[in-house]
């Protein structure tokens, strides 16, 4: 019951993107389609949950006043791991998520989480942790990548929904990302409220 | 002339914040009055070009023995040592200058804006305009950008003073609305595109 609401808690009242508004650099610069908003979130939420299960395994053994540094080099290890492997696997993906991979590295979500959960928590515990927040992060994502696909090309995960023409086109260029996600948040904030 | 395109090209045609979507995190954060905007752009601006040139100097070591793919680790130690240092120095040579910028130098290591543009000048990924790419136009490159985000953020910062002073809807208040807005300068930046090459 306990781990039911570790791992909810990430997904809905702590969601990373319309609650606490982490990592927003990728939030609007990958979210071009729903596909790749959701690879940026799956990618975000890989090196979330390794990160945290080995920051809690460490936890004693890093000495306190060096902490912040190394976990930053544990995150960026698993950084480079992923930007190896979907270099190797995923060269059409690489390509399109480009420069925000190795800048998974900074996005304060997984820093935030290590300091804030995995330093405190035993290790299943911060699986869960990561997972939930991971996923919260890649719903967020992938939604937001709908809602601009959907309004700027007219197609759902590549599936046309109605002509392309009648797309407005700005939703898939810069301003509609911030216009997009503004509104997502906004009716998240009457949703919650009520 | 092909550093002026730089110039004009980091600043106004790619904008790192409203065409890049890079240091979105300090520019919603710290932009709620334009004291901090200018303290935080020139912070930005300093730490910026300082870790472009460092960055770019240790990479040519990293390909000089075959140690590319440790970029990501190096860069992001050598940035947060970077701004620990910068932090000590001025504290201890400019008191007025650290008194200035001090609170802001903590929050720069996690500005992904550091880490992408050091990123984009190692790995040659910008536009050059003709010119040679290497130390001198990624440095020219590093701080315009800056000088971009810094325009980015102080041009905000007075646009949500004035908002401040609105009434709006309970679920627009806050960060929707400043991200509408926020939207709207983007597409105001984007008339510049076509601009230069």
């Amino acid at each position: 019951m306990k781990n039911l609401k570790i791992f909810l808690n990430g997904i809905i009242k702590e969601n990373p993107t319309f609650v606490l508004l982490l990592g927003m650099c990728p939030t609007l610069g990958t979210t071009t389609s729903a596909i790749n908003g959701m690879s940026m979130g799956l990618a975000t939420m890989f090196v979330l949950i390794c990160s945290n299960v080995v920051i809690s395994l460490l936890k004693k053994l890093i000495p306190d006043k060096v902490h912040i540094p190394a976990y930053i080099v544990v995150i960026a290890t698993f950084v480079t791991i992923l930007q190896m492997c979907m270099e190797a696997y995923l060269p059409a993906l690489f390509e399109s998520l480009g420069l925000f991979i190795p800048l998974i590295v900074v996005n304060c979500i997984v820093l935030g989480r290590a300091e804030a959960f995995a330093a405190k928590n035993n290790p299943w515990a911060s699986f869960l942790d990561g997972a939930g927040i991971g996923l919260g992060f890649t719903l967020a994502l992938t939604l937001l990548g709908a809602v601009r696909e959907l309004l700027g090309t007219g197609k759902l995960f590549g599936a046309t929904l109605y002509p392309e023409n009648y797309g407005m086109l700005v939703f898939v260029l810069a301003p509609g990302a911030f216009i997009a996600l503004g509104y997502l948040i906004a009716i998240i904030n009457k949703l919650r409220t009520k | 002339m092909a550093y002026f395109l730089i110039i004009v090209s980091a600043i106004l045609v790619n904008n790192i914040v409203f065409t890049q979507f890079l240091g979105i995190c300090p520019f919603l954060g710290v932009s709620k009055k334009i004291d901090t905007a200018l303290g935080m752009g020139a912070a930005v601006t300093f730490v910026l070009t300082l870790a472009t040139i460092v960055t770019y100097l240790i990479n040519l070591l990293l390909v000089r023995f075959g140690l590319e793919f440790l970029q990501t680790i190096v860069f992001i130690l050598v940035i947060a040592a970077l701004v620990q240092m910068v932090e000590i120095i001025l504290k201890k040579i400019s008191p007025a200058l650290y008194q200035a910028l001090g609170v802001f130098l903590p929050l720069i290591t996690t500005n992904c804006c550091i880490l992408g543009v050091a990123l984009l000048v190692a790995q040659d990924n910008y536009k050059t305009f003709g010119a040679d790419t290497g130390l001198l136009s990624g440095t020219v490159f590093a701080f315009a950008t800056a000088i971009g985000f810094a325009l980015a953020l102080v041009l905000f910062a007075g646009i949500r003073e004035q908002l401040s002073l609105v009434k709006l809807p309970k679920a627009m208040e806050g960060t929707p609305i400043a991200l509408i807005v926020a939207g709207l300068l983007a597409m105001a930046f984007m008339g510049f595109s076509g601009v230069v090459g």
